[in-house]
């Protein structure tokens, strides 16, 4: 009975479903980290979903071959990630990965790609690891690395007069490498600089109070931030009550994305360094219109995540005409030097990393009418931040 | 020395934030020896209700209705769930109030959506005090007070009124309590909304310090069962003192080691289990008098289990002809996952040792295949030989502190070790990758496709539980049982009851160290969550939902399970509402688990079978 039970339990729920068809539509598998991440991912999904109703109301891909997306929650967890992107593949048919935002999640799905021969567009995880060190064959990011926006608040910060240093990130690989590569360009550019404290609270669990204290006690002339959502929020409270910004400029990573500087409001520090995306402030017609579309139709204002997800769309489409078809292997030589245009600008896919040139806009912080915003900024396109193709390639297995 | 005194202000204001969730934890343990999971969701609830009332009646007004709607909250859940639960196997409250996580946290999504939400300052107190020439925000030092006021306020409830002589008597011995006439349902009724007010009010106190958001809950609910278990379960003011204990010892542990925010905590709980193992202020707890006849022994012969595993077996090899490649990974997962359950099983159920970090033992197999795949170049059959034998190892050293403690003291020190074993491999970049994880663990040759790695699962799962399952029914079995159904008779008969419990943890440590290297293989990466709380808290899940005193019973509810996560995360966004709701009904309609309410069906059929 249990057997049976069992077996028809299995049935029930894998479904009989051998090989889907090879019917019309582009079938994108996505995979995301909807339910443990929401502040990020749910405004990126509303971005790729805008890119999917325009494409097919404007006919589509190649001869009117419509896209759809086959979407799923990894809940945060690489396991979960591989066993779906193995269950859209083999069960769904579909042609190709993309999505994730955790970077450890963006790992897994990309070796999983590499196994399975799929490709697959990383839109979202940030680790160096994902183009460089563990760069394979079939994955392509989007989003600019934790080197590029690194990089930009290096070149800014060497600009300050400031000599003395300290450092806060969460603990672990993304606040890791974005110290280490901070310290390392800033170092290159200014020699007089000197590192004179750190601090690593566990991720989401900053102890705002003591971290605080530790870094005033270290006496820097300026600050380099990596927390982000909830860890920023406190520690930026505590931080201006204890006086700990004053006089000091503060670099941070991040912060001017809507999705970290809307929660901070009125209560946005003035004048930090940071990187995001100002989208009240962009004025290309592309970028208006995109906005304007975008809150006609979901009636929000977008976020950083939106246009890596409508992006991520642009550039699926891109590949697929380039590539005349979707055979897997036709779509990654497209996706090589693969360039296409997007409401901010165009983008071209590196063939010696593939990593993309989308870039960030570095600014500083503000608060208008009691909301923080960016100002004085500029676009730095992730051509600039990148190292040379040469150095790059070098860098990766293959 | 400036630096000192603020520091240790600093501290004192992060142990009342602390305390506050913890104090309802304990208070909710000692009375009704429910271990509350969703103590941190009440805490995140009352955070997100003060933020929402805020903005009509102000902070502070906000915080006590805040804290009141909790309590009613908690109230409700005792009232509509747990009190049904209470004749129920041991640890089904647990899985009961897990349930309730999955729920609650679907429910305050949809209820607030997914942004994080900054509220207001506590108005009065928005700004600094100088203090030595510091400035310290008015509010932190505001939170340094609040602590010892509620300690205060709680103690008096506790010494000086009726309600806390019954609230103590219950803690010491609830079973004389109720022969004494007292009626327990509105004791448990009023603790555990007290413990829920307090843990509103926590959150809710929470507001002016940071942005509300979804992962509070698991931030606050671990810490909040290590400051407990240090203080001391059931007592208050051992709380207190274990959250400012850990505060000040975090407050000055990040000059000094700004890396160790990940582990500390977890090492200072290790090291008083070991020394102190009823924790700071806590009294050795009195062996409980089990029910009697709790379980039936196993029947000696088990035809019928005999012929349901040769069937299951066989479905399992049968089933590539049914199912796509997708199926059978989903099938393979879910053997290594039985297996897991089962060898949690093994030392729960069979060895009365609850595990809250099982998770170690499978993720230390599934490193040691991973490293010895891609560092070594090992192949996959010695990867995979090496796996159990790793975590055997590793438990082998650790099981020797672990079987010196009983009951929750045990499970939190599992608890430990895994939270510090996971600190090792997030950190440990140069041996482990660090939380990037090991890539390319991929199976070669026969068992690179689907149907060549369920075999492979299917012909190291099937012989590991039933090894497992002739273990119970050995001499060696027997004596685990017997320690655990009455440790001082079994010594006094002769069983070496800790030497017992020692291998047999090690035993279901290498099961489940298999089942790591499999899903390693089955992933083709591994990553620190192999480790995590989560991966724990699935095993003990699956265990429960099969019913925690049945062997079978673990592998039906790994199947159930899985196939529950996996078809509705597919399905819907709001998977968790789903499986939450799906814990809930099988929690208040099978009590006995999947098992029990099997064998209560066949006794059924069996009895009508007989009249008819």
């Amino acid at each position: 009975m249990f057997l049976r039970w069992l077996l028809g339990a299995v049935a029930a729920a894998v479904g009989l479903v051998g090989v889907a068809q090879a019917s019309e539509p582009v079938r994108i598998g996505e995979i995301n980290s909807y339910s443990s991440i929401p502040a990020f991912t749910l405004p990126y999904r509303n971005g790729w979903r805008l890119a999917v109703e325009e494409i097919n109301a404007a006919g589509g891909v190649l001869d009117g071959r419509p896209l759809e997306v086959i979407s799923r929650d990894d809940g945060g967890k690489p396991g979960e990630a591989v066993r779906l992107a193995n269950e859209l593949v083999q069960r769904e048919g579909v042609d190709l990965l993309a999505g994730t935002f955790l970077s450890h999640v963006g790992l897994a799905v990309a070796d999983y790609a590499k196994q399975r021969q799929v490709l697959f567009v990383a839109s979202e995880p940030l680790t160096d690891a994902l183009t460089w060190s563990q760069g394979n064959r079939y994955t392509f990011r989007l989003r600019p690395s934790t080197y590029m926006q690194a990089a930009m608040l290096a070149e800014e910060a060497a600009k300050l007069p400031a000599t003395r240093w300290v450092t806060v990130a969460p603990n672990y690989e993304y606040g890791q490498s974005a110290v280490e590569i901070f310290k390392a360009l800033l170092s290159e550019k200014r020699p007089d600089v000197e590192f004179v404290g750190e601090q690593w609270p566990a991720l989401f669990k900053l102890d705002a109070g003591p971290t605080v204290q530790a870094l005033a006690r270290a006496e820097p002339d300026a600050i380099f931030n990596v927390t982000f959502a909830s860890d920023l929020s406190k520690f930026v409270r505590e931080g201006e009550t204890r006086g700990l910004f004053e006089g000091r400029p503060v670099v941070s990573l991040l912060t001017g994305e809507p999705e970290y500087l809307d929660p901070l409001g009125a209560e946005t520090p003035e004048g930090w360094i940071v990187t995001g995306y100002p989208w009240y402030a962009i004025d290309t017609p592309e970028h208006r219109a995109f906005v304007e579309r975008y809150q006609a139709r979901f009636g929000e204002p977008p976020a950083m995540g939106t246009v890596v997800g409508y992006n991520t769309i642009l550039a699926i489409a891109a590949a697929v005409e380039a590539a005349g078809g979707t055979d897997t292997e036709a779509l990654v030589e497209a996706m090589k030097d693969l360039r296409f245009d997007t409401p901010i600008g165009p983008i071209t896919f590196r063939a010696a990393d593939h990593q993309s040139t989308m870039g960030a806009w570095v600014g500083r912080t503000a608060v208008r009418d009691g909301r923080g915003v960016m100002v004085d900024w500029r676009y730095v396109d992730g051509s600039e931040v990148l190292p040379p193709p040469e150095e790059a390639r070098a860098m990766r297995p293959e | 020395m400036d630096f000192v005194l603020i520091q240790l202000l600093n501290g004192l204001a992060s142990a009342s934030a602390l305390f506050l969730v913890a104090a309802g934890l304990s208070l909710i343990f000692g009375v009704t020896r429910i271990v509350n999971f969703a103590h941190g969701t009440l805490f995140m609830l009352g955070a997100f209700v003060a933020y929402s009332l805020s903005q009509r009646l102000g902070f502070w007004a906000a915080v006590p209705v805040a804290a009141l709607a909790v309590a009613a909250v908690g109230a409700l859940m005792e009232v509509g769930l747990l009190r049904r639960l209470y004749r129920a196997p041991e640890l089904l409250q647990l899985l009961a109030t897990f349930a309730v996580v999955l729920v609650l946290d679907d429910l305050i999504l949809m209820a607030w959506g997914p942004a994080d939400v900054l509220g207001p300052r506590a108005p009065g107190l928005a700004g600094a005090v100088r203090v030595l020439g510091q400035p310290i925000p008015a509010y932190e030092l505001f939170l340094v007070a609040v602590g010892p006021a509620v300690l205060a306020v709680v103690w008096l409830l506790l010494t000086r009124t009726r309600f806390g002589i019954l609230v103590r008597a219950a803690t010491l011995d609830r079973e004389m309590v109720a022969a004494l006439g007292v009626d327990q349902k509105r004791l448990f009724t009023a603790v555990f909304a007290l413990g829920a007010l307090l843990a509103g009010l926590g959150g809710a106190l929470q507001v002016p310090r940071q942005a509300i958001h979804h992962g509070l809950d698991l931030e606050v609910i671990v810490e909040a069962f290590v400051v407990v278990v240090v203080g001391g379960l059931g007592s208050v003011p051992g709380a207190y003192l274990a959250a400012v204990l850990i505060a000040e010892l975090n407050a000055f542990g990040i000059v000094l080691f700004p890396q160790g925010t990940l582990v500390l905590m977890f090492l200072v709980m290790a090291a008083v289990l070991v020394l102190r193992p009823q924790g700071l202020l806590g009294r050795p707890e009195t062996p409980e008098p089990r029910p009697a006849a709790a379980e039936p022994a196993p029947a000696p012969s088990g035809r019928a289990g005999l012929v349901l595993a040769i069937l299951a077996v066989g479905g399992v090899a049968a089933a590539p002809l049914l199912l796509g490649g997708y199926g059978q990974g989903i099938l393979a997962e879910i053997l290594l996952f039985a297996l897991l359950a089962a060898s949690l099983q093994f030392v729960t159920g069979q060895g009365g040792m609850v595990s809250f970090g099982h998770a170690a033992w499978f993720g230390v197999g599934a490193y040691a295949a991973a490293m010895l795949h891609t560092r070594l170049d090992a192949g996959m059959a010695v990867s995979l030989l090496a796996a159990p034998l790793a975590a055997a190892a590793a438990a082998l050293a650790v099981a020797w502190f672990l079987v010196r403690l009983s009951g929750v003291y045990l499970a939190m020190l599992t608890l430990a070790v895994a939270q510090i074993l996971y600190a090792a491999t997030f950190q440990w970049y140069e041996v482990t990758g660090g939380d990037n994880g090991i890539l390319g663990v991929w199976p070669s040759g026969w068992a690179a496709g689907a149907t060549g790695f369920l075999y492979l699962s299917l012909g190291l799962c099937a012989p590991a539980l039933a090894a497992l399952w002739w273990a119970t029914r050995t001499p060696f079995g027997f004596g685990l049982r017997a320690g655990r159904d009455s440790p001082l008779r079994a010594e006094a008969a002769g069983v070496p009851v800790r030497r017992q419990r020692w291998l047999g943890f090690s035993l279901a440590a290498a099961a489940a160290g298999l089942a790591g290297g499999l899903y390693a293989y089955l992933k083709g990466s591994v990553f620190p969550d192999a480790l995590g709380i989560p991966v724990s808290v699935d095993a003990l899940v699956m265990m429960l939902l099969g019913g925690i005193h049945s062997f079978g019973g673990a592998i039906a509810g790994a199947v159930a399970y899985k196939l529950a996560q996996v078809t509705l995360i597919s399905a819907t966004d709001f998977w968790r509402l789903g499986v939450g709701m799906l814990i809930l009904v099988l929690v208040l309609a099978f009590p006995q688990g999947l098992a029990g309410a099997a064998g209560r069906l066949a006794a059924l059929r069996h009895r009508g079978g007989k009249a008819a």
